[in-house]
């Protein structure tokens, strides 16, 4: 599976999306599951997928799609 | 710069003396004071009577809409774990104040236990999470911490007991590293250590305990800190308790008990003790806590007259070598109403 594969499943896995809503419209709290709990789940799934660990600031600022690539590429992941 | 909360996160949390720190804060809290005067019409209206920069009562939040943002910038709402009876506090956060109260905890926590994430046992029940819209103290404090650990596993099921298959998984796989056991204090001791005793269990765990939520239960039976600490020892093997006192008032900003056993203040937060019925500061006594917080700019809990009573112990000369106030916490003053975490889940039985 490619990387962009990977983190797209995860979103759609842990936040119960379907994947027209990924993209750059998607935000922390724009859909009713990506709230504080959902965050915690999607953390975690974006952990177990990558195999990596994130900085507790890195997760705080997880505030988007988008965001999260960028956020991803300092663990050297590529999306 | 006004309210820069990126130097204020990235500053020394324990390093400024009592001169410094009052000198740094004394801006802060005027900057705050007038940002919420300006956008908080009732508490403009409160400062008007009882003058620029009061200590709000805490109670005030039941009663009054308390809101420094537009309705529609309300990210999330958290309330007062109220039961039925009780009048529920409500604390409206944005996106900014909502992170910067979870960096100011993961910094705060950090100076104790370091950055690393740690694995975390919550002892508590993934149940207190189900209500997603309206989140308790507890689930608060639960999803705070759970930010700052990894691999969050639940110590209880739904109905408070232990899930003994949970707690073999968390002890075996991480045998020999160092964890992190979050929970509140009435529930580990009465859900935890107690019903590990009972079974004649101990697990054999390394790391830290970081336990919040007062003592009120407790007293009533007698056990203090120190018994306290060694139930936690003889139930799962950890020796660095640290006990933390906060408010959801005040979410991010906590104190935390030191190696000495003294609750610390920080760069972010700070107490005055104040006689209950003059509010005036004194030293040597005890009294009412006012508890500062420079991180709220969504609703103006900067400033808060606690129902606690607190002595304050000392400034920037603690053993354990954090600079600023330290202090410990007596309990709440007689004709409170009835609060806190573990305290109200106590009532529910």
């Amino acid at each position: 599976m490619s990387h962009l594969t990977t983190y797209d499943k995860v979103f759609v896995d842990s936040l119960d999306l379907s994947s027209d809503q990924l993209g750059k419209e998607l935000q922390y709290q724009s859909v009713p599951n990506w709230d504080s709990v959902g965050h915690m789940q999607l953390i975690a799934g974006i952990e177990e997928a990558f195999d990596i660990m994130l900085d507790t600031d890195d997760i705080i600022d997880f505030s988007s799609y988008e965001v999260g690539k960028e956020i991803l590429s300092k663990y050297d992941i590529v999306i | 710069m006004k309210l820069d909360y990126d130097q204020l996160l990235s500053d020394d949390l324990f390093g400024h003396d009592v001169a410094q720190k009052d000198a740094i804060q004394r801006q802060w809290l005027e900057e705050l004071n007038e940002h919420h005067e300006a956008n908080c019409p009732p508490y403009a209206k409160l400062a008007n009577h009882l003058g620029h920069g009061f200590p709000l009562p805490v109670r005030l939040f039941k009663e009054f809409d308390l809101r420094s943002i537009g309705s529609d910038e309300v990210a999330k709402t958290m309330t007062s774990s109220g039961t039925t009876g009780q009048s529920v506090s409500r604390i409206y956060l944005d996106k900014s104040t909502s992170a910067r109260q979870t960096k100011a905890l993961a910094n705060t926590v950090a100076a104790y236990i370091g950055r690393k994430r740690l694995p975390l046992l919550v002892i508590d029940s993934k149940a207190v999470l189900k209500n997603r819209n309206m989140f308790s103290a507890r689930g608060a404090g639960i999803l705070g911490f759970s930010m700052l650990g990894r691999d969050v596993t639940y110590a209880l099921d739904e109905n408070m007991e232990l899930d003994l298959d949970a707690l073999e998984v968390f002890e075996q796989k991480y045998a020999g590293q160092q964890v992190l056991v979050f929970g509140f204090t009435y529930i580990i001791f009465s859900h935890f250590c107690l019903q590990l005793k009972k079974l004649k269990r101990h697990m054999a765990l390394d790391g830290y305990m970081i336990h919040g939520g007062g003592w009120k239960k407790l007293a009533e039976i007698a056990v203090d800190s120190n018994q306290f600490k060694a139930e936690v020892t003889d139930a799962c093997g950890i020796t660095h308790i640290h006990d933390y006192y906060g408010m959801v008032e005040q979410a991010g900003s906590i104190y935390m008990e030191c190696e000495c056993g003294n609750l610390h203040t920080s760069h972010y937060n700070n107490v005055r003790i104040v006689d209950p019925s003059t509010f005036v500061e004194v030293t040597g006594k005890p009294g009412l806590i006012v508890s500062i917080s420079l991180l709220p700019t969504s609703y103006p809990g900067h400033i808060l007259l606690t129902e606690d009573m607190g002595l304050l112990l000392g400034e920037d000369d603690c053993p354990c070598g954090r600079m600023g106030r330290y202090f410990s916490v007596l309990g709440r003053i007689p004709g409170a109403e009835l609060r806190g975490c573990s305290d109200t889940y106590e009532r529910k039985q």
